[in-house]
């Protein structure tokens, strides 16, 4: 069960490449943070070889002494000219620091994160203040603020979209906050940040950034239950679904006993990109290999592997799943 | 005449009754009992070689992840593996090499730097060396079962919680670096009052050797450092074993408590780990440059400024954990002041290199300039991490592995390599290959930059840390093929290394003979190797470099011109002199080797190796057994001659018992409380700390009746009264006085502490319940642990009463004994101040 690239089935963009990259922003903060970063790597390189220089001209010379006397060197070289360039660099961290982190103010996107091990519980502050339930990502408007509030149920994760803003710790008994506004439209991919046990390489999600009217379209579909199976393969998925008993760990709204806190909302995973938490690609191969083997795959997760099911029940339950759109 | 070769040496031995003494004093045992051994040539040798061993393990470790992150979604290793490798990667490194190699060294080396015989507590030393070595190899040994620690070297909780950690690994971490810790603590306090207390007459603080200075600030930092660590691991380990929820959410606990108390250590414990390999460079620098250190008093300004500032940055680990940004930025401040110090310690490197006649490259220097070029990329990058926006994003990706990865291997162990090229002749008596250095250099050097610089792009890139795969096509495919390629150079090189330090340079190595890198310090001053007493006869010194400025300075010593210089009672002795000016004062009578140490040592680590596995009732006959050993160890304390005086040698003599807050030993009783009170301190910030954090949750007012509370503070005070009196009783010569004090005192301090405790099963405070009634019972637990402890101490005095060994004039072991009262004492005030008071007024 190897790996499969996310681009061949997905053709919302192009390539891997980048989709998890500082150096690829694409919201304000990001832009920001970036810009920052970039005056600091030049500067400190410029002040790398400038000391390296001094270092080796130290060396090769004869005369005995530096080109000022000891103390006044040492005091210019390791004191004054630090106490200056730190101090005005000070300064300017502050002002973007707080440029960052301003208020999302109040017509942000709303969401709540919590962090389980090893995947992402997401509620989206619905128009009327209703709580959308989705998992493992999100999807968000260009050009409109957005407060992401984050916490834990078990342990210590970080959440983290490198193109979209720094990161913020999801630490169970607190709830922080992180504010940013996507400026590009665009897939990109966010991981947890912080070590938290077994999978924590495999806890990482994707971000979908659209233009506003995708977005409450996506929105609203995510706020209906489930859709009713209509062919019999469906049908036959769906009842596997009960039978098995995957409903006292998985929600699916609309099923009638499908109200599990466990694990993932299941109600719309099919319009999904991936599963398994950022690692396989969505399609329905990878659905039924992961309920068959999901502790091959990622192992030590809580869903334990179904590989009791006959390969038509199987097919019958992956089908239904990614129908969920 | 004068000494060049070891063929002199031998020529005068013949002649020479005096150094024949020494000799036959201090030659170790033999055979099996040189286990005994606990002169610091010896210890300090098996130290480096131990700390050796550990970073091989660690580097091994680190192999096993460069191997299994160099392609994408490798299943070499798997995750639970992988989790204990890294973990016992991070956990091996910094507490099993960095930090004990560098306390190695200073043990081996001190001495012999400061014309000392010895340490001041020989057997404090060994009991510490064998403290550490049971220990390390205590938490490997879980690695073998794979039950090792997965947790992090951090430790976060609530991961390596009860709930979340069934297993054994955490109290594997817990408790065995709380073991080694013992082992650090032993070698800060032996190195503090080593460096302040036994130097030679004439080396007043302004002329002693950089390296000792940096050694200083060391054992301070250790010393005050630690302590929120092994709180923190007292802390957690209770939680674990007893369900006290210091760290719960649920019951009002924080899992970022758990992060202050270690990032308060773990800050500090970076320049723990720095200062000393900065000393390093600060002693090999001039050497081969040929020139004094350039800005002598800058330098030690820089060290001294480091060690204040490191306590002043542990939250630029915690920018992500959702801390108000304003308050960030004061941190942000404190981390980038700190590069200050370290920018001065550079600029007086150049200044020095620039000041000499030409570099001499030979391989310590090679390795010294290496850790130049390291150190200032880390230090650089440093600066990038303490911005607080830019930390937002590289924090705990590659980024911040390649930027801690250079400031310790330039800060620290590209100067262990240094060092142990530079030093090494002291033991072996032959140099090192120049060319297997140039070789381990070259290889160690390039491979440090091949695996390591493209961590920063790693990072930037998006890879997390600590994750044991990662998918393909993110562009970390190549970057991590790159860094491991370099990895497994540098594994070459320390192979090159071993090679060449273990085996080749013994056997074929240029016989270094006298001073071979014509250095200016004392641990030079005669024919390598050094002996076990480092000097012939304790010089005189007159300036930092002597052998520089007094070129005869080493003959005369090996002629015995100066203090010291035979043993004709066969006693190991050594010199004590003034903290400041370095006038003598004393003449210290050192233990002779003996089992005392290692029995306490394997005592130890049975007592926490039992507690891993929760078998209390064996770990109380260790306790038993580490008592029984150290009653031993201290019964022939304050030896007194009579007369209490000692020819040293050029018609002066010195006292060899004295009395008072002058003395070593009252020294490290001193410094031993620093430490507790700096972890109880540590305590009463965590209460305050819970306090600022719960919202729905105040510390519970315990509704018990004051008379509880009263009592016990007023016992307290009575207690300590009583042992003031004992003590003044024994100054007037009255035994009976002596013997009534701490026996009247003894049963005020248990009812005391009986009280406090009284006053929460009173109140009906229950440990289990919430964050804050487990401080409370914690604030009483370490009340009777140190009534516990005390009650051992009084017992022991009274024993050394009846048989006659405390006198009017030997009065230092009652004097000790006091102090731990006092303190004591002032911790039960403290805590029923906590308890009682503090919830009342808040």
């Amino acid at each position: 069960m190897g790996w499969q690239i996310t681009s061949q089935s997905n053709p919302r963009y192009d390539s891997m490449q980048g989709i998890q990259s500082v150096f690829e922003p694409r919201s304000i903060q990001a832009d920001a943070i970036l810009a920052l970063s970039n005056w600091v790597f030049a500067a400190g390189s410029l002040i790398f070889v400038l000391v390296m220089a001094l270092l080796a001209w130290a060396i090769i010379s004869r005369r005995r002494h530096p080109p000022l006397r000891n103390t006044v060197f040492i005091a210019i070289g390791g004191f004054a000219f630090p106490a200056v360039t730190l101090s005005i660099l000070m300064v300017f961290t502050v002002l973007v620091s707080l440029h960052i982190t301003s208020p999302a103010g109040e017509n942000a996107v709303r969401i709540h994160v919590t962090g389980h091990m090893w995947w992402w519980e997401v509620q989206y502050e619905g128009p009327d203040g209703e709580r959308i339930e989705t998992a493992n990502e999100l999807h968000l408007p260009i050009d409109r603020p957005v407060s992401i509030t984050v916490t834990s149920e078990d342990v210590i994760h970080s959440f983290w979209i490198p193109s979209l803003a720094g990161k913020v710790d999801m630490i169970p008994g607190h709830v922080n906050e992180i504010t940013f506004t996507p400026t590009e439209a665009g897939v990109m991919r966010g991981q947890c940040a912080e070590y938290c046990g077994l999978q924590h390489a495999k806890m990482a999600f994707y971000v979908v950034v659209e233009p506003a009217e995708q977005f409450d379209q996506w929105l609203e579909e995510q706020a209906q239950p489930a859709v009713e199976p209509v062919p019999d393969l469906l049908k036959a998925g769906q009842q596997a679904f009960v039978d098995q008993g995957c409903g006292s760990c998985h929600a699916v709204r609309g099923l009638p006993g499908a109200v599990g806190q466990i694990g993932p909302d299941l109600t719309h995973v099919g319009s999904r990109l991936s599963i398994g938490a950022g690692w396989l690609d969505g399609s329905v191969g990878n659905l039924a290999g992961w309920i068959a083997s999901s502790q091959h795959i990622k192992p030590g997760n809580r869903m334990p592997s179904f590989d009791r099911l006959d390969g038509k029940t199987l097919r019958a339950l992956a089908a239904w799943l990614e129908s969920l759109e | 005449m004068t000494f060049r070769s070891a063929r002199d040496l031998e020529e005068a031995d013949r002649r020479d009754p005096g150094l024949r003494q020494l000799r036959s004093t201090w030659a170790p045992p033999k055979g099996f009992a040189r286990l005994k051994e606990i002169n610091n040539t010896f210890i300090g040798m098996l130290y480096v070689l131990t700390g050796i061993f550990f970073f091989v393990v660690a580097g091994i470790l680190a192999a096993l992840i460069r191997a299994q992150l160099a392609v994408p979604e490798n299943d070499l290793i798997s995750a639970d593996w992988y989790n204990q490798i890294f973990t016992m990667h991070g956990t091996t490194m910094m507490f099993l090499f960095a930090v004990p190699m560098m306390e190695a060294i200073a043990i081996f080396v001190i001495p012999q730097l400061l014309g000392a015989r010895d340490l001041p507590f020989p057997r404090v030393s060994a009991y510490g060396y064998w403290a550490y070595l049971l220990g390390g190899l205590m938490v490997l040994t879980s690695l073998l079962f794979k039950v090792a620690p997965d947790g992090g070297w951090f430790m976060y909780v609530p991961l390596t919680g009860p709930e979340y950690s069934p297993g054994y690994g955490p109290d594997f971490w817990l408790l065995g670096i709380g073991f080694i810790e013992v082992a650090a603590i032993a070698a800060s306090i032996e190195l503090i009052i080593g460096i302040l207390k036994f130097r030679p007459p004439g080396m007043s603080m302004d002329r002693m050797p950089i390296f000792a200075w940096y050694m200083l600030v060391f054992g301070f930092m250790i010393l005050l450092g630690f302590p929120p660590l092994v709180l923190g691991d007292i802390l957690l380990e209770v939680e674990r074993a007893f369900d006290w929820p210091f760290y719960d959410a649920d019951r009002g606990g924080d899992p970022l408590l758990w992060q202050h108390l270690f990032w308060l250590f773990g800050h500090p414990e970076v320049y723990i780990i720095f200062l000393p390999g900065a000393g390093v460079l600060s002693t090999v620098i001039p050497v081969f440059a040929r020139a004094p250190l350039a800005g002598y008093v800058w330098v030690v300004l820089a060290a001294v400024g480091t060690g204040f500032l490191s306590f002043g940055l542990w939250v630029h680990h915690m920018y992500t954990t959702g801390i108000p940004v304003m308050s960030l930025s004061f941190f942000s401040a404190a981390s980038l002041a700190v590069a200050i110090p370290s920018g001065i310690q550079v600029f007086a490197w150049i200044a020095t290199i620039w000041s000499g006649p030409g570099v001499l490259f030979r391989a310590p220097m090679l390795y010294a300039l290496g850790a130049i070029f390291i150190f200032v990329a880390g230090g650089l990058t440093g600066v990038m991490v303490a911005l607080v926006p830019v930390d937002f994003q590289v924090h705990d990706t590659y980024f911040v592995v390649a930027h801690f990865h250079y400031v310790l291997f330039g800060g620290a162990v590209m100067p262990v390599f240094a060092a142990l090229h530079y030093w090494t002749p002291l033991v072996t008596g032959r140099l090192m290959s120049e060319t297997l250095g140039r070789w381990s250099f070259g290889l160690i050097f390039l491979g440090f930059n091949v695996a390591f610089f493209p961590m920063h792009l790693t990072g930037l890139r998006g890879m997390p840390r600590r994750v044991y795969t990662y998918p393909a096509d993110l562009g970390w495919d190549w970057l991590n093929m790159i860094s491991s390629i370099g990895a497994y150079m540098v594994a070459a090189g320390v192979a090159v290394f071993l090679w060449d330090w273990l085996y080749w340079h013994r056997k074929h190595g240029q016989v270094a003979g006298y001073n071979p890198w014509n250095a200016g310090t004392l641990e030079w001053h005669s024919v390598t190797p050094s002996t076990n007493f480092s000097m012939r006869s304790v010089p005189i010194v007159s300036s930092t470099y002597p052998l520089w400025d007094e070129p005869e300075l080493g003959d005369r010593v090996d002629r015995g011109e100066f203090y010291l210089p035979d043993s004709p009672d066969e006693r190991r002795k050594t010199l004590r002199t003034g903290s400041v000016m370095g006038e003598p004062r004393q003449v210290i009578f050192l233990p002779h080797p003996a089992w005392s140490p290692i029995i306490a040592a394997i005592g130890t680590a049975t007592f926490f190796g039992l507690a891993i596995f929760k078998l209390w009732w064996l770990c109380a006959a260790a306790a038993l057994v580490i008592i029984i050993a150290g009653i031993i160890w201290m019964w022939d304390a304050e030896p007194l001659p009579a007369p209490n005086r000692y020819d040293v040698g050029r018609g002066e003599t010195l006292p060899v018992h004295i009395n008072g807050a002058d003395t070593h030993g009252f020294w490290a009783m001193a410094l031993l409380l620093i430490f507790d009170a700096a972890a109880f301190v540590s305590l009463i910030f965590s209460a305050l700390f819970l306090w600022t954090v719960n919202r729905d949750l105040s510390p519970p007012v315990p509704e018990a009746e004051p008379g509880w509370a009263l009592a016990a503070a007023g016992l307290a005070v009575l207690a300590s009264v009583f042992f003031r009196l004992g003590a003044f009783a024994n100054r007037r010569g009255s035994m009976i006085g002596l013997v009534l004090g701490p026996l009247a005192g003894l049963p005020a301090m248990f009812a005391s502490g009986g009280a406090l405790m009284g006053s929460l099963f009173d109140a009906g405070i229950s440990p289990t319940e919430n964050a804050f009634s487990a401080v409370y019972w914690t604030f009483a637990g370490w009340t009777g642990f140190h009534i516990g402890v005390g009650t051992i101490f009084i017992f022991y005095t009274l024993a050394r009463a009846l048989a006659g060994k405390v006198t009017p004039e030997r009065r230092q072991s009652v004097m000790n004994v006091e102090l731990f009262w006092h303190f004591t004492t002032g911790l039960a005030l403290v805590s029923l101040i906590m308890i009682h008071l503090w919830p009342r007024v808040i």
